[in-house]
């Protein structure tokens, strides 16, 4: 039984990193990425740019807007890490499910989630995607079965595997997807979602963002391995380890998952290498790593590499990219405007969504009756 | 080490003496700071005490009261656990009944949910269990609190660990508590639930110069009153004293006690308090419907029926997830205002 071996397709963000220039100066390299270079369409290339453009002048604004004071509480930004969401997502179809941890913002992006309500979420607002019920690490988009960021580290994995089951018993043509993070794979959570999956072979693909830390905590000291890969090969689970960086390889190899889940194999386990350019949330310090760290990393931007690759792969020239630029600085401001404008939930409606099914007003207000207190405003 | 309350309050009478021998002075701190001289001094004294916890190391705790501890101690004492707080709890116990000294951060009470097994389960049994034998003395800090952070993220749950026979629960809201009490925890030989609150990291309160540690027992009078008492703790203490001064304004007089320690729950000190004022109002942060507040006013009306001018007034959170909206939160969360209203109900 050693069906199970994770494969590295690509080097890791931690030493790969001349790698993708090298690859792009000579197109008869067949390294990741390069076979759907030629395959996908000059409109899907230039709309996955346009995606990772706009997940991350997204978190600019919304960083900005934090300091503003329109957003509150935990934010926690993508940037540096969008190939991955964005790779990743352009490899499943309208049929499959996707859930995520908190940093969900480049997710609901990616699947389609219109900026103006992800905006206004984040601002709390009534027309945000939950309605300013959930907030930034709760987005959500049901269309896309979008079931949500969630904010208990490795909570969601074994959601995922239920998802994964309900999908398998209804002979669905469809996966789901799971995001997480590398120090989400030391949580017992995490072991009992890969193992439940694996004896059912069940259509999930784990896929771990590998960013090197948990929060403020570099992963030699709280993960035994250093590739979160190797830990889904104790369940027997078909693993790779892949570049985040390359939003090209991270949907090569997010296509390999979908198809070997839908051939009925069973899960499928992902690593992306990645690194988060920014602090964890916005009260980070960052006082754990040092800045010539960052800055190396910085030196290998996911969407300017991309860029490059496509114009010396003559794709599009440089005008082209900037009119995007134009664009989707025009959505980001009318999402702003959007968000800005829409009212806050009104406090009337306190008790909606606590249950599915109407209850009885007296059980319902149970604690806050009319008489005594009500709702405060 | 203490092992019996008498000790300890015996011990606290020699430090009480040593300090007022020592300078007789106080000094203010913040609340962070009082936590960070209670984990220094018992590391300082003590070397089987040890910390572990999430980025509790070179990040410095989530709410930065162990900055700078791994530098000072080493990596060995102070221990940047993955995220996996059953786990992390467990191996806390393990090591408490094998003869160390573990303070566990747990970064908010929330994340004590995956826990909850080892900490109910395991550390409050382990005592009775063996009938007697062995302990698992270790110490649990947790915070509880709230601030746009979401449904997951904003919970009151000190009621919960309250209900459990075997764990201490103590939720200082004063500096000079908290210093105390942990030191006290940490000499004791009982698990603890240590709860702190995110929104009074920064308070300012007197200390006692010297070293000094409370015995985990027992609520406070804050402000002497008489025409009805409030009862509360953590943050809700400090929310019933500002109540309390602006109805001192309008001439009316309360008593304001903190309960500080949550199990045991000291009733007495409320029942001789509501024989003089013969009014109560409860004032609790977390949902009200079968919380610690309902557990205050059962025993009261046991013990002191006959002291009671009106019902007994309970404010407590509204009871629904917390939304992250900034305005729908501010009405879920009982202020001032819901504090004076209820004093009024029951006059
Ligand atoms: C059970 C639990 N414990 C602790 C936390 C606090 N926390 C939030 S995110 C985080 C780090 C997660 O790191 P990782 O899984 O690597 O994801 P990343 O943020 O790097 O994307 C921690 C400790 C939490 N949300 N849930
Ligand atoms: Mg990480």
């Amino acid at each position: 039984m050693s069906r199970a071996k994770a494969t590295t397709t690509n080097g890791a963000a931690a030493n790969g990193a001349s790698r993708r220039r090298g690859r792009s100066a000579s197109k008869t390299d067949n390294g990741p990425g390069v076979d759907a270079l030629h395959a996908l369409e000059k409109s899907e290339l230039l709309s996955l740019y346009r995606q990772m453009y706009l997940i991350r002048r997204f978190e600019e604004r919304s960083a900005e807007q934090y300091a503003y004071g329109k957003i509150g509480g935990f934010l926690h930004l993508y940037i540096g890490e969008e190939a991955v969401a964005v790779g990743a997502i352009k490899a499943l179809s309208p049929a499959d499910h996707l859930v995520t941890h908190y940093r969900d913002h480049g997710y609901a992006l990616a699947i389609g989630a219109d900026p103006g309500p992800v905006m206004a979420e984040l601002f709390g607002k009534e027309t945000g995607t939950t309605k300013g019920r959930g907030g930034s690490m709760h987005l959500t988009h049901v269309e896309r079965h979008f079931w949500g960021g969630y904010a208990i580290v490795a909570g969601h994995l074994p959601i995922a595997t239920g998802i994964g089951l309900a999908l398998q018993y209804q002979e669905q043509d469809a996966v789901c997807m799971c995001i997480f993070g590398d120090g989400a794979t030391n949580a017992g959570a995490f072991h009992e979602a890969l193992n439940m999956a694996a004896i059912w072979k069940l259509p999930v693909i784990f896929l771990c963002e590998n960013n090197l830390y948990a929060m403020g905590t570099a992963h030699q000291y709280i993960s035994a391995v250093p590739s979160m890969a190797t830990k889904a090969l104790a369940y027997d689970m078909k693993a790779e380890t892949v570049d985040g960086q390359d939003v090209l390889a991270m949907y090569e190899a997010a296509r390999r998952a979908v198809e070997w889940c839908k051939a009925g194999n069973g899960p499928y386990f992902l690593e992306a290498m990645t690194y988060r350019f920014r602090g964890h949330s916005m009260a980070d310090p960052e006082t754990y790593r040092d800045k010539d760290e960052v800055e190396q990393y910085r030196s290998r931007d996911p969407i300017t590499a991309y860029q490059e690759q496509l114009i010396e792969a003559g794709v599009a020239d440089k005008a082209v990219f900037e009119q995007i630029d134009r664009e989707v600085e025009e959505q980001l401001e009318a999402a702003i405007f959007f968000a800005d404008a829409s009212p806050f939930p009104d406090p009337s409606t306190i008790y909606d969504y606590v249950y599915a099914e109407p209850i009885w007003e007296t059980i319902a207000r149970n604690g806050a009756s009319e008489d005594s207190e009500g709702p405060r405003g | 080490m203490a092992s019996t309350l008498a000790e300890l309050e015996e011990m606290q009478r020699e430090a009480a003496k040593g300090a007022s021998r020592a300078s007789g002075g106080m000094r203010e701190v913040t609340y962070r700071d009082a936590l960070r001289e209670a984990i220094t001094e018992e590391m300082d004294k003590n070397p089987n005490v040890l910390l572990l916890g999430e980025d509790i190391g070179a990040y410095g705790g989530s709410y930065v009261v162990t900055r700078g501890f791994q530098e000072k101690y080493g990596r060995k004492r102070v221990i940047d656990t993955p995220i996996a707080e059953l786990g992390i709890v467990g191996v806390a116990v393990g090591a408490a009944m094998a003869g160390l000294k573990p303070i566990v951060e747990l970064m908010t009470i929330n994340f004590s949910l995956l826990a909850i097994d080892q900490i109910v389960n395991h550390a409050a049994k382990i005592h009775y269990m063996f009938g007697g034998q062995f302990t698992a003395p270790l110490v649990i800090r947790t915070a509880s609190g709230w601030g746009q952070l979401g449904a997951t993220h904003s919970q009151t749950f000190e009621g919960w660990y309250a209900h459990v026979p075997g764990l201490r629960v103590v939720m200082p809201s004063t500096p000079r508590d908290a210093k105390g009490f942990l030191k006290a925890a940490v000499q004791g030989n009982d698990p603890v639930m240590f709860i702190e609150h995110s929104l009074i990291y920064r308070n300012r309160g007197l200390i006692p110069d010297g070293e000094y540690i409370l015995p985990l027992e027992g609520a406070e009078v804050r402000k002497e009153g008489s025409d009805v008492t409030i009862v509360s703790w953590s943050r809700g203490a400090i929310l019933a004293m500002g109540a309390a001064d602006e109805l001192e304004r309008e001439g009316i007089s309360s008593e304001v006690i903190d309960m500080r320690v949550l199990r045991p729950l000291d009733i007495d000190t409320v029942a001789k308090s509501v024989a003089k004022t013969n009014r109560l109002v409860i004032v609790e942060e977390s949902w009200r419907t079968m919380g610690l507040g309902a557990e205050i006013a059962a025993a009261v009306q046991e013990v002191a029926f006959d002291d009671l001018d009106a019902p007994i007034g309970r404010v407590g959170s509204i009871e629904v997830p917390m939304p992250y909206a900034r305005n729908l939160e501010r009405i879920i969360i009982p202020g001032k205002d819901e504090v004076i209203q209820a004093v009024k109900a029951t006059l």
